[in-house]
């Protein structure tokens, strides 16, 4: 990525900044819990948890594990697991 | 009356430092009053209210909010000025990084207050010293003329497409900003012609969307920060260099970076900054009449440290004083010990020694001056005492 002066980059830099690799916990999802009420998607302050076929994921290029969507759901269906490379 | 005071009006230091800002046609004023800083942005407030300054004046919640507006302000490509002190400075502290981060060539006068605890509204310079690690140019006034001047070739260096780095105009509080004294104002149409309209590289746009101030992980954030290095270094000559330009245009000159006084054949010198520069000449006339080598260096860019110049400057000296109106509580102080740093891989092995004296608006008098000339020849034939709080009343302690 090319730096300009003034913390100055093109538009829409998270594209290419990806910031998933913080991550301690990965949220793991059991679909067969989950109610799609949608509050892990409401809750999460990266906003990266989408819908795919209709059901709710992570974007881990960005997710950093902070477990707000374990803590928020209501039927438990998100479980925090160690990530290990 | 002579041609060279012909324009002299006389007002308070903090009006004329507001006129200067209006010669220099910001967009946009964000400031929140403290003392000593209130009469300048009040009568900012007044000069817009009046029809006779064409800017947006924010007023707001606290200093944080102040600097912030002008970060939006900045970045929409306003040319922009606040001025503060002290307390209110502290309160910036996040945004100073943001806005010298951001490389915005913002200007701010720092009406230079002590900063409590114990609470204290006199002059000293702890507030902008303590900020000296934040990005910002430093420039330090003697006298309201010179904080007159230094305000629009503030914004002449800050707007350089090289630098593109804020500055604050350093004046000692009270002592300059409440002083009545004859100061030439800026003529308008001169200062219009000095400091054409401000022309951004860069601006927040929803046509050609940008990010200002962007997420930086350890694979650039060190070239971020090596960019805010290089510009100040490059500010070392632009400093100078517009000095120079503003005396073309309006005759007065007193140092870019740095100036002497009766510096040549100077055995002993004292090395400072700000107004008790005045005190200082007054005592070496007298000192000078009894003989005494005594000469001057007064520092007026402290940001960029002028390393170079200083060592050229000061390579015949014999002793050196520092005297500053700041303590690096747990060490010594900012000037003494950047000066200390300067000279280390020089060949300059002259004593430095340093006082910390008119702290919380303490007077430093001409006995005081003499005083430290007379523990710098002592200095001279070796150090008794590196660094000292000058007239420190043991009696109370």
């Amino acid at each position: 990525m090319a730096i300009k002066a003034g913390s100055l980059v093109e538009a829409c830099s998270t594209r290419i900044t990806k910031t998933g690799a913080w991550r301690t916990f990965v949220p793991v999802f059991d679909h067969e819990k989950c109610i799609k009420c949608s509050l892990c998607e409401i809750y999460c302050p990266e906003g990266c948890i989408h819908q795919e076929e209709g059901l709710f994921v992570p974007d881990l290029d960005y997710c950093k594990g902070c477990s707000v969507c374990a803590n928020e759901c209501p039927r438990m269906a998100v479980t925090m697991i160690l990530e290990e490379k | 009356m002579s041609e060279k005071t012909a324009n002299m009006k006389v007002v308070e230091g903090s009006y004329a430092v507001a006129h200067a800002v209006m010669c220099c046609r910001p967009d946009v004023i964000s400031a929140y009053p403290i003392t000593p800083q209130t009469h300048i942005v009040e009568n900012l407030s007044q000069m817009v209210a009046d029809g006779e300054l064409d800017s947006e004046f924010l007023t707001v919640d606290s200093e944080f909010s102040a600097l912030s507006v002008l970060v939006g302000s900045s970045a929409a490509g306003g040319r922009c000025y606040s001025s503060t002190t002290s307390q209110g400075l502290a309160l910036m502290y996040e945004v100073l990084y943001n806005v010298s981060g951001m490389r915005m060539p913002i200007v701010m006068n720092v009406a230079n207050r002590a900063i409590g605890a114990p609470l204290n509204i006199w002059n000293d310079q702890q507030d902008a010293i303590g900020a000296r690690d934040v990005g910002w140019l430093q420039i330090y006034a003697e006298n309201v003329q010179e904080a007159v001047d230094a305000t629009l070739q503030a914004y002449k260096i800050a707007e350089d497409v090289q630098i593109r780095t804020p500055i604050m105009v350093c004046m000692d509080g009270f002592v300059l900003t409440h002083v009545y004294e004859p100061v030439e104002l800026l003529d308008k149409e001169k200062a219009e012609e000095f400091l054409p309209d401000y022309q951004p590289a860069d601006i927040l746009d929803p046509a050609h969307p940008k990010t200002f101030g962007a997420f930086a992980d350890p694979s650039t954030f060190t070239e971020f920060r090596y960019q805010q290095f290089e510009a100040q270094q490059k500010a070392l000559i632009k400093i100078e260099k517009v000095a120079r330009e503003f005396e073309e245009t309006f005759g007065r000159y007193y140092g870019g970076l740095l100036d002497g006084y009766f510096l040549d054949d100077a055995e002993i010198v004292i090395v400072t900054l700000g107004s008790v520069i005045g005190t200082i000449k007054d005592a070496i006339d007298a000192m000078r009449a009894e003989g005494k080598k005594v000469g001057l260096l007064k520092v007026r860019s402290y940001r960029p440290f002028p390393v170079q110049a200083l060592r050229k400057a000061l390579k015949d000296a014999s002793v050196i004083a520092v005297i500053e109106k700041d303590v690096a509580i747990g060490g010594e102080a900012g000037l003494v010990t950047d000066l200390k740093a300067a000279f280390y891989n020089s060949n300059i092995r002259s004593p430095i020694i340093g006082f910390t004296a008119g702290l919380g608006g303490r007077d430093i008098t001409i006995k005081d001056i003499r005083n430290i000339v007379a523990k710098a020849e002592v200095a001279r034939k070796g150090i008794q005492s590196e660094f000292e709080f000058l007239n420190l009343r043991t009696e109370i302690l």
